[in-house]
């Protein structure tokens, strides 16, 4: 009897789409099975992009103060002002957006300092165990120290050196970059600490020892990329904080200088007019709290997405 | 359980060593001149005399080790005596001048601690319970109804809790509470006034509940900050424990949902729980630095921001000390704790 083939159109062969094997792949697969991530990577999308191109677009100085249009005259919202105009006449929405764009670029360059150090800390602390013990010990230390008062007082310390030696806003940012970088780089380097020590224990790791590698090659290239997940994680969680960090800095007036705007200084400036424009509070308050709240729920989507006791 | 607590004591002491070596050091280096506000008729000897009665030209480790003094034995002698009404520390040579204050002409810096400490650590020490007054039964009641409609809105909820700043959440208490509501409703005086009565006693009924009304919102938007954060530890604890095989072995025995869920599961979801609670003290203190700046309020932390304005040394390192003390000290509170929910613990 002729044996019958079904023709791959028949089985439906040909519209299969093949299941991706590689870690990030499937990573994205399931990380776009997460709504609120996928809402909070849009929305955190949105908002880089509006605060890169919209000066672009909105053409407004930020920084000319029309006095045509002071506040206590009732300067609201207006054709030539869209959302109206602060105290002195500057345009809020075009302020909001630079003010997004130092936010959220110290955010991100706060992260990666503190994940950079963080990381150092935990793969030494992991891979050494004369290191361990020491290093655990600094980081317990650093972690007792309460973070916002030390802020508080290095920038009150460091501040005028900083400024002096690389211009006003060039050192101001500087400086906030490396105080929050440093003052938050304890939860990664215990993560790392943890993934590294049982990394360290696997085979792969053996094997590359017992051939000769030196340990650095080891750590670079067989233990670092194995922990890169918790690694993200804590990246994207990071730069959550560090944009809060900044906004409460600016807040209680120690970070930029005054004319230079950030969501904080925004929302600080406009406390003493909460009666008559609410808004002028609210509208910074509101971005930071989205670019917060969007990259939580990113961070979460990935957590989930990464963790390999979901995984089938 | 005793060894393990006299154990937890002795680590305390190096650590706040280091600590207050460390801020010590990094407060030495702070530019700027105390006489430097002083007019310039002043002659140089005069000057130079100012400086060496307050004590700034001294080698740092004799200023490290005046100041150490003063923090650990003096003040606390003080502190003891007032209620005794003597003064004997301070009539013999040992404990001869108390720390003073910078900007405050003379001012005690201890004096100025202890009169504001009531204020923050009413507000702190309030907000944090009722953070865990919150949080728990929610994350519980969350994990215990895993994605339920209570569970979605919860979780929700609790992220957006914590991903609004404080003093964002601060502002919009203030603008719903004392602007709207108070238009809405035609009061001449908010319900819950956004100004703190820094001259409010409790007394009687009624200042009682003015100092409450007064409080409200420091103390919400604190509260609201760490319970959310705390909600999600406790569920996301809680479902880690509940597919274990005791509770399959608890619930086989035929007790009630109720009991398995408080009397085991919660026992044992509650240990990382206590140790969030230790790590998020420091960060309390951070928000209520903020929260005193929003709503006036005259605590160590206002305290804390007016002396960094002014250069205020002494004050800013006996402050930020006083704050790592309060940090460690709730942290081994939360060891104490810890050694009773884990009994694993006590043995280490």
């Amino acid at each position: 009897m002729a044996v019958q083939t079904a023709s791959p159109d028949a089985l439906n062969l040909t519209d299969t789409k093949r299941e991706t094997r590689t870690l990030w792949g499937d990573t994205w697969l399931r990380f776009r099975r997460h709504k609120l991530a996928m809402l909070g990577s849009v929305i955190f999308l949105l908002l880089i992009l509006g605060t890169a191109f919209g000066p672009f677009f909105y053409t407004v100085d930020p920084k000319y103060a029309d006095t045509t249009f002071v506040i206590l005259n009732g300067a609201g919202p207006s054709e030539e002002h869209i959302l109206g105009t602060d105290d002195i006449g500057r345009d809020t929405l075009a302020r909001n957006i630079h003010g997004g764009r130092i936010s959220l670029a110290v955010g991100i360059v706060a992260m990666l300092v503190s994940i950079t150090l963080g990381t150092m800390i935990g793969l030494l602390s992991g891979f050494f165990p004369a290191l361990d013990n020491p290093l655990m010990r600094f980081t317990d230390m650093m972690l007792a120290i309460p973070q916002i008062p030390l802020l508080l007082v290095i920038s009150m310390l460091f501040r005028d050196t900083m400024r002096r030696t690389f211009g006003v806003e060039l050192g101001t940012f500087l400086l906030i970059v490396l105080v929050i970088g440093v003052l938050a780089w304890m939860p990664t380097a215990r993560v790392v600490r943890g993934a590294v020590l049982s990394v360290k224990e696997k085979e792969f790791v053996e094997a590359a020892t017992s051939v000769g590698s030196k340990r650095g090659k080891i750590m670079g290239r067989h233990i670092l990329p194995n922990v890169l997940s918790p690694i993200i994680v804590s990246a994207t969680l990071g730069v959550a904080t560090a944009i809060i960090t900044e906004s409460a800095l600016s807040f209680l007036g120690l970070g930029f200088p005054p004319d230079v705007p950030t969501w904080g200084t925004l929302v600080v400036e406009g406390q003493g007019y909460l009666d008559i424009q609410p808004w002028l509070s609210v509208i910074p308050g509101v971005l930071i709290s989205l670019a917060v709240l969007s990259i939580n729920f990113m961070g979460d989507g990935l957590r989930d997405a990464l963790d390999p006791r979901t995984r089938k | 359980m005793t060894q393990y607590i006299l154990r937890r004591l002795l680590t305390m002491i190096p650590t706040l060593l280091l600590i207050s070596f460390v801020l010590f050091g990094i407060l030495e280096l702070a530019p700027g001149d105390p006489t430097g506000a002083l007019p310039e008729t002043i002659r140089p000897e005069v000057r130079q005399q100012i400086r060496e009665a307050m004590g700034l030209d001294d080698p740092f480790l004799f200023k490290y080790g005046k100041w150490l003094r003063q923090f650990f034995i003096c003040e606390p002698i003080l502190l003891v005596e007032q209620s005794w009404d003597t003064n004997f520390a301070f009539d013999n040579s040992f404990c001869k001048t108390r720390l003073a204050s910078w900007s405050s002409r003379g001012v005690p810096v201890f004096d100025m601690i202890s009169e504001r400490f009531p204020q923050t650590m009413w507000v702190v020490g309030t907000a944090y319970l009722l953070a865990i007054l919150i949080a728990v039964p929610l994350g519980v009641l969350s994990a215990a109804k895993q994605y339920s409609w209570f569970d979605q809105v919860g979780t929700f909820f609790s992220i957006v809790g914590y991903s609004l700043p404080t003093f964002f959440t601060g502002i919009l208490l203030i603008i719903i509470f004392s602007v709207k509501l108070p238009e809405y409703l035609d009061l001449d005086q908010p319900i819950f006034p956004s100004i703190y009565n820094t001259t409010l006693k409790v007394t009687d009924w009624n200042s009682f509940v003015k100092q409450v009304r007064q409080m409200a919102m420091p103390v919400a938007v604190l509260a609201l900050f760490q319970a959310a954060a705390l909600a999600r530890y406790t569920r996301s604890s809680m479902l880690d424990n509940l597919p274990l095989d005791y509770v399959r072995t608890v619930r086989a025995k035929g007790f009630k949902e109720s009991y398995v869920i408080l009397s085991h599961v919660l026992r044992n979801s509650l240990i990382p729980v206590v140790t969030l609670i230790a790590l998020g003290v420091p960060a309390i203190f951070g928000g209520a630095i903020i929260t005193e700046q929003i709503f006036k309020v005259n605590g160590l932390g206002q305290l804390l921001i007016l002396s960094i304005q002014v250069n205020d040394i002494p004050v800013v390192q006996t402050l930020i000390f006083t704050f790592a003390v309060l940090v460690v000290f709730f942290n081994f509170i939360t060891d104490i704790a810890y050694g009773f929910l884990d009994p694993r613990i006590r043995y280490e």
